[in-house]
């Protein structure tokens, strides 16, 4: 695609033209840290007009936060922002829109029930001289603005009658309605088919012709080698590399990905491996995953590694009975098990942890001890009748094991910190005595502290035999604590690892569908 | 612990009930007398028993707008079986109305469960289907004191120990929503729906069947209500108790029990339903016109939200000042 020939070494000249361009968009030493974390430390980016710059970094590098600082959602504590030479703050997401700076996120943010040319125009609808809008512009504009990106969408239709790659055209056209100089492309074809992926590609084609600066943030490899013409690579909140795609390779760059100074430390351990707790065979859904099947061992950590959206969470789900599989069998204890709902799952010894506690996990209003004792109130009653005494005993021995940070059991779990939440409902599911504990994510968003504190508690889980599946997008955790790991790429298993093949390029390299593994 | 309840919600309206009281006596001693007193609790008694009802199924995060029909289509029904067979004795009239109120609860349920139409929807549509049903069967037609039957209109008024059976029964539900509501896995149950719903589901709780409980009870003590409530004024006709669903709501919504659901507590549905049992029999004492009862109530309502959303609030100061601290 893109030739090179005399642009070695001279990063400020355009690869076809071969004229000097300077970077339309320059940071400059920009950090930003939040309580207990440092997101980004100093930290530059350049922007070039007419050109793609693929930002990539592993979970937690900190592409997001660059991502809010550029869109004035966040405030730099430090650092400088330039466009086109001057420097620029931006207090507020409308000042980011106002400097051209716009960004087009995973889940685009649109309202479902307005048209399609009310979503590109809302908040700057042409206007009737009595001040009314002026439906008639605005539909002919949207149209115009359609036609531009190719995309061929009628403005007067709601936009839920729309399919995804179409919602993102419309989200495209949108930044372009605010005359962006800058559009910033936050894994675009995450979600997306072939063929809309390709649709993509030219558009972003198309907005490289307008001489718009394209930052393109994307896991997969291919996609990054084919479209974008710049690299920039984040790793722990730091820029670790930059430079042009023609002189970089696969290999290259996932080594400036995952080569990280190791700093954090696991609990070391010995595996006692037991006999075979579970086994899944061929498990599938209609959507969103196909023909899963491993075995899990007593006293084993299994890790199921992978991107977002790689179907690793919607298997967990239908392993634990919430949703339903299309086919496939678990036996348990080299018994049939059917999981239709969770109950059953928990009756069978499976609890899962899952990934968003505030959400699926911690129960609000309730006290930390009627959290716990919730999924075991069978036990903890008599009769029919609840025994406080008993749930506040049963929450006291298992909040006890997990160094839990609480005034009081009889504190509301949302006076909590996010941490210290986790342990109740890691603690909830410890209280059933399960066989087999699923993990989602068991330590994203809560600080170094408590990520020891669970990764310590999950080497003992294993230790006493417990059987453990650990979902994490974390590669050190995930290197750091599985005896084995399962790597899911778009709803299958890619590709199984153990013992010396836990290497952190292998699992990059399986997760991202780099077909070369043995080099 | 003392000191908790004190800074309650519970505590708070329970001070201001008996702020109202001592207030009303002021001016008017003979308010407080006992016998007084015990009127107006038993004038309340129909509120609050609904208002327990209400408050299970607003803690699933749902809403039952369909009570008062329901309330007045059982009271019909069993008006008319009491005129058609004057013997039926009075303990069969209790279980009909209340299996009677109960299945129309578990329409309510089943609509919201299996076929996952927002409540506010299904509960407005029976509530007009119930009323509906009410004109249907009796014609229109009321049926006045002395068509029904002196042991039919006896039970609610008989006193045993100093208070009508209508007040005992409201004593009896209220010591019965205190053990279901703090004793039993079905109580801790609509907790954990109304509080984070996705977290119920992963803990084995089936958040549909859960809400349609609390609609079969709430259907249940409507059904109660119903036999209590036209036996008591001894008259059922298709408008008995119109509008009565929205006093039910605010005694709940005054009581703290929160509309988003997941929180509330018996001792709150009780103090609400209190509240307004109390300006309602007072404001004709100390001589305002009963229509500023609305007025009153409608503030009281607003108040008693602007108080809770408040409380919340500075709570969540708190979790920030903490978190700042920890970090």
């Amino acid at each position: 695609m893109v030739m090179l020939a005399n642009t070695q070494g001279s990063a400020d000249v355009h690869p076809q033209t071969g004229e000097a361009v300077s970077p339309i968009l320059s940071l400059k030493g920009v950090s930003k840290s939040f309580p207990g974390v440092k997101a980004l430390s100093e930290v530059s980016l350049e922007l070039f007009p007419g050109e793609v710059t693929a930002l990539v970094g592993e979970n937690g590098a900190g592409k997001s936060t660059i991502v809010k600082v550029l869109t004035g959602i966040y405030q730099p504590d430090a650092g400088e922002i330039s466009i086109a030479g001057t420097s620029v703050t931006f207090p507020t997401a409308q000042d980011a829109g106002r400097a051209g700076v716009t960004a087009i996120h995973q889940e685009t943010v649109l309202f479902d029930d307005l048209s399609v040319a009310e979503n590109i125009f809302i908040g700057h609808a042409p206007k009737t001289k009595f001040g009314l809008i002026d439906h008639k512009t605005m539909v002919n504009k949207a149209k115009a603005l359609l036609d531009r990106i190719g995309a061929r969408i009628d403005p007067a239709v709601t936009l839920r009658d729309l399919g995804i790659a179409n919602k993102h055209l419309v989200a495209i056209a949108r930044a372009l309605s605010i005359d962006a100089n800058i559009v910033i492309m936050d894994e675009p074809t995450a979600s997306l088919s072939h063929k809309e992926i390709e649709e993509t590609y030219e558009l972003v084609e198309r907005l490289k012709a307008e001489g718009k600066a394209i930052l393109f943030i994307s896991h997969k490899f291919d996609e990054i080698f084919r479209i974008a013409d710049r690299y920039t690579v984040f790793r722990d909140g730091q820029m670790v590399g930059a430079g042009r795609i023609s002189e970089v390779s696969e290999q290259e760059l996932v080594k400036l990905m995952v080569g990280r100074s190791v700093d954090q430390v696991f609990p070391k351990r010995s595996p006692q491996l037991g006999k075979e707790v579970l086994k899944v065979v061929g498990y599938s859904h209609p959507t969103e995953f196909e023909d899963i099947g491993f075995s899990l061992r007593a006293g084993e950590i299994l890790g199921f590694y992978g991107l977002v959206g790689a179907g690793r969470s919607e298997f967990m789900q239908a392993l634990f009975g919430i949703t339903k599989p299309s086919k496939g069998a678990i036996r348990i204890d080299d018994q049939v098990a059917v999981i239709r709902d969770p109950n059953q799952a928990i009756g069978h010894g499976i609890v899962y942890v899952p990934e968003d506690r505030g959400k699926q996990g911690a129960i609000k209003g309730l006290p930390i001890f009627q959290n716990v004792s919730l999924p075991s109130l069978k036990e903890t009653s008599r009769k029919g009748f609840l025994r406080l005494a008993e749930e506040f005993k049963l929450a006291r021995d298992y909040t006890r094991r997990l160094d839990l940070r609480a005034a009081a059991l009889d504190q509301d779990i949302g006076e909590l910190s996010g941490g210290n939440q986790q342990k109740v409902v890691i603690a909830k599911w410890l209280a059933t005595k399960p066989r087999v504990i699923i993990l989602d994510e068991p330590t994203k968003g809560i600080d170094i502290g408590s990520k020891a504190a669970v990764h310590e508690f999950m080497a003992e889980l294993a230790a006493e035999g417990l059987a453990v599946i650990m979902v994490s997008s974390e590669i050190p955790e995930i290197l750091g604590m599985s005896d084995r790991v399962i790597v899911m790429r778009e709803g299958r298993i890619a590709a199984e690892y153990e013992g010396d093949e836990l290497t952190p390029e292998h699992l990059v390299r399986a997760a991202a569908g780099i077909t070369e593994v043995r080099s | 612990m003392i000191l908790s309840f004190l800074k309650s919600r519970e505590a708070i309206l329970a001070g201001a009930i008996l702020v109202l009281v001592v207030a009303i006596a002021s001016r008017f001693p003979a308010f407080v007398t006992p016998a007084n007193l015990a009127n107006v609790f038993n004038d309340t008694a129909p509120l609050i028993i609904l208002a327990l009802g209400q408050m299970v199924v607003i803690l699933t995060r749902c809403i039952d707008l369909s009570v008062a029909a329901n309330l007045a289509l059982t009271g019909m029904v069993v008006a008319m079986l009491n005129t058609a067979m004057p013997g039926l004795p009075v303990p069969l009239i209790l279980l009909l109305a209340v299996s009677l109120g109960a299945l129309m609860g578990l329409l309510n349920g089943l609509l919201v469960w299996r076929l996952d139409i927002p409540p506010i929807v299904v509960t407005l549509g029976t509530m007009t289907i119930y009323r509906g049903i009410i004109f249907v069967i009796s014609g229109g037609e009321w049926i006045n004191a002395h068509e029904m039957s002196d042991a039919f209109k006896a039970f609610p008024r008989e006193v045993v120990f100093g208070l009508p059976v209508l007040s005992w029964i409201a004593i009896v539900v209220v010591l019965g929503f205190v053990v279901l509501i703090g004793r039993t896995p079905l109580g801790r149950a609509f907790f954990a729906v109304g509080g984070n719903p996705h977290a119920a589901v992963y803990t084995g709780i089936n958040v549909g069947q859960t809400q349609c409980a609390a609609y079969v009870i709430s259907g249940a003590l409507a059904g109660l209500t119903g036999y209590l409530w036209v036996a008591r004024y001894a008259v059922a006709y298709v408008d008995i108790a119109g509008g009565f669903e929205l006093e039910v709501v605010a005694a709940c919504v005054i009581g703290g029990i929160s509309i988003a659901g997941g929180v509330g507590s018996v001792g709150g549905a009780l103090l609400g339903a209190l509240f307004l049992g109390i300006v309602k029999n007072a404001l004709p004492v100390i001589n305002i016109s009963p229509f500023w009862q609305l007025a009153i109530s409608g503030s009281a309502i607003i108040i008693a939200v602007a108080f809770n959303a408040t409380s919340s609030r500075t709570k969540g100061r708190v979790i920030l000042k903490k978190a700042e601290h920890a970090a």
